[in-house]
């Protein structure tokens, strides 16, 4: 293996060039292929806009802008995903009143390609939630909820795999612990597994048996919890893996001003992103693609 | 909360790594960018025409203007009270105490809701049912709990100990500047560790949820049958100005 170092640079990018020989303009070279990975997570049934008397958001966020924003990304690269990190469900009378058939409905219209399931998403029950998965055209992925006593059983998948451009991408989700945060009665026999476990259990898989490029986590564990060793997050989580790329966060509202790059137990860096909450962001991950030709740099560069 | 517009570019660069599989690829490059989603992007007409009979029906039953607010109502204006908590509280007493009162012809002592469960600022202005939905989105209902007086006792440690501003209503808590208290009076009273107190809150938070730890030790639950939000909604509909402010229930001294 050869040496990696990480700088850590805010210069510009002519120290980037000095660095790592890449220059920006190198992106849009053709031998090189492009997968874009677009997501939201806690949106909480935030169709519209805030409204313009909104103290803290006025203006801001919407579902119809968002979906104007996909289809611009999209139509720049064809080769794009978006997903979304949980809590899809609670959080304006457009649940209260309809359930979250709206909200699944208009995902299946933006043409999202699958979601994790959120603390949230069961505030209608589990019951509630089952009732919702006829209109959704997207794909739920939780690898640490075992439904199988549940009638949510055999419509969720631990991962899913997708291919576009001729690269790989698989995908798993992982929950928040349900005690104590969702009454019993409400999430019923779902049982919540150790995610790191089954995180590590799930990439390996990814990796070595389904021979993914990339490999994304979407996580409704929440960002950092500061080491409280009772309580799962995406820090602890980064750290621990070996072959995940990209964890896409929730739970925590977390609005990140850059995604945090961290670096797994094989010494490789780690995306985490999370995108605050209510859809006033949509987050976006360009993975970029050298056919053939090797890359001189031998470290990492990151520029912030 | 930061929300300037957020746009940057994160470079990675990885030297090629050689894997033992040649059939998976690793990216050379990862860019990463966050797009705040602005009033200058334009709507696609098809899918706010999908939500517009939905939206109707819903404004059509929120949107009467019920009360005006004086001022923002938030929930970081006060270390350990808050504007926000204070309102609610005291709406869950004013609310509750008189059905409590019919079922049981008891008294409801105080009020003790989480922090977490204020959902929305209020902003200064006409209010209306769609505030009370964002504010309390949850379909909660209140419940009054009998708890003897060292599970009070344990309580008010729980708030103490605390880092956040647990809504309170018909308290006066004083700590020292080490975190000891100096005065714990509720209902006018000073705290008396052997009377059976009357705690109002929602029954979430008793049935444990968001691992609050404010009633391991309860005694009987009281069901009122009155949803948080239909609280919010009915004070709305019954005072015409809200004014609600940072006071003295709990404080802690320099």
């Amino acid at each position: 293996m050869k040496r990696r170092s990480f700088i850590s640079k805010t210069a510009a990018t002519s120290t980037l060039l000095g660095l790592g020989g890449i220059s920006l303009g190198s992106c849009a070279s053709s031998g090189k292929k492009h997968i874009t990975i677009l997501h939201t997570n806690d949106v909480h049934s935030h169709i519209d806009p805030f409204p313009s008397d909104h103290s803290r958001y006025a203006n801001l966020g919407g579902l119809a802008r968002r979906a104007t924003l996909v289809q611009q990304i999209r139509t720049e690269n064809p080769n794009t995903f978006l997903f979304d990190a949980g809590d899809i469900f609670q959080g304006t009378p457009y649940f209260n009143f309809y359930g979250g058939e709206l909200e699944f409905k208009l995902m299946s219209m933006l043409k999202y390609d699958a979601a994790t399931i959120g603390n949230h998403d069961f505030d209608n029950g589990i019951d509630g939630l089952f009732a919702q998965v006829p209109h959704a055209r997207f794909d739920l992925v939780s690898a640490n909820y075992d439904f199988s006593n549940t009638v949510m059983d055999g419509f969720v998948k631990p991962y899913n795999t997708y291919i576009a451009d001729g690269i790989k991408i698989g995908l798993y989700g992982l929950g928040i612990a349900l005690d104590g945060l969702v009454t019993k009665k409400l999430y019923k026999e779902t049982k919540h597994e150790n995610p790191y476990d089954v995180a590590l259990d799930i990439e390996r898989q990814l990796k070595e048996k389904e021979h993914c490029d990339i490999i994304i986590c979407l996580s409704h564990l929440g960002y950092d919890y500061d080491n409280n060793p009772n309580r799962f997050d995406d820090v602890t989580l980064a750290a621990k893996t070996a072959h995940t790329n990209l964890i896409i966060g929730g739970h925590t509202h977390t609005f990140l001003d850059k995604p945090d790059v961290r670096t797994n137990k094989k010494g490789m860096p780690v995306l985490i992103n999370q995108v605050g909450c209510y859809g006033l962001n949509l987050g976006r991950i360009d993975f970029y693609f050298d056919e053939g030709a090797a890359i001189t740099a031998d470290g990492i560069s990151i520029s912030v | 909360m930061n929300l300037k517009i957020k746009h940057f570019v994160l470079f990675i660069t990885i030297g090629i790594i050689f894997s033992c599989r040649d059939t998976v690829t690793n990216p050379s490059e990862i860019v990463g960018e966050q797009l705040l989603v602005t009033p200058e992007l334009e709507a696609v007409d098809s899918i706010e025409a999908f939500v517009k009979p939905y939206q109707n029906r819903i404004n059509t039953v929120l949107d009467s203007t019920l009360a005006y607010v004086s001022k923002d109502l938030v929930k970081d204006d006060g270390s350990r009270n808050t504007s926000a908590g204070n309102f609610l509280a005291d709406l869950v007493l004013e609310q509750a105490n008189p059905i409590f009162k019919s079922r049981t012809n008891k008294d409801i002592d105080f009020v003790v809701l989480n922090h977490g469960g204020i959902r929305s600022i209020i902003s200064k202005g006409n209010v209306n049912a769609r505030t009370a939905y964002q504010i309390m989105p949850f379909e909660n209902y209140i419940v009054v709990v009998e708890m003897d007086g060292k599970a009070v006792s344990d309580l008010l440690d729980f708030l103490a100990k605390s880092g956040k501003a647990h809504p309170i209503a018909n308290m006066q808590l004083t700590l020292d500047a080490s975190g000891n208290y100096v005065k714990t009076e509720i209902n006018g009273q000073p705290f008396n560790e052997t009377k059976t107190y009357y705690v109002a809150s929602n029954d979430y938070l008793v049935q444990g949820g968001d691992d609050m730890g404010f009633f391991k030790n309860r005694n009987a639950v009281t069901n009122t049958d009155y949803m948080v939000r239909n609280a919010i909604i009915d004070y709305f509909k019954k005072v015409d100005t809200i004014i609600t402010s940072v006071d003295d229930r709990f404080i802690q001294l320099n």
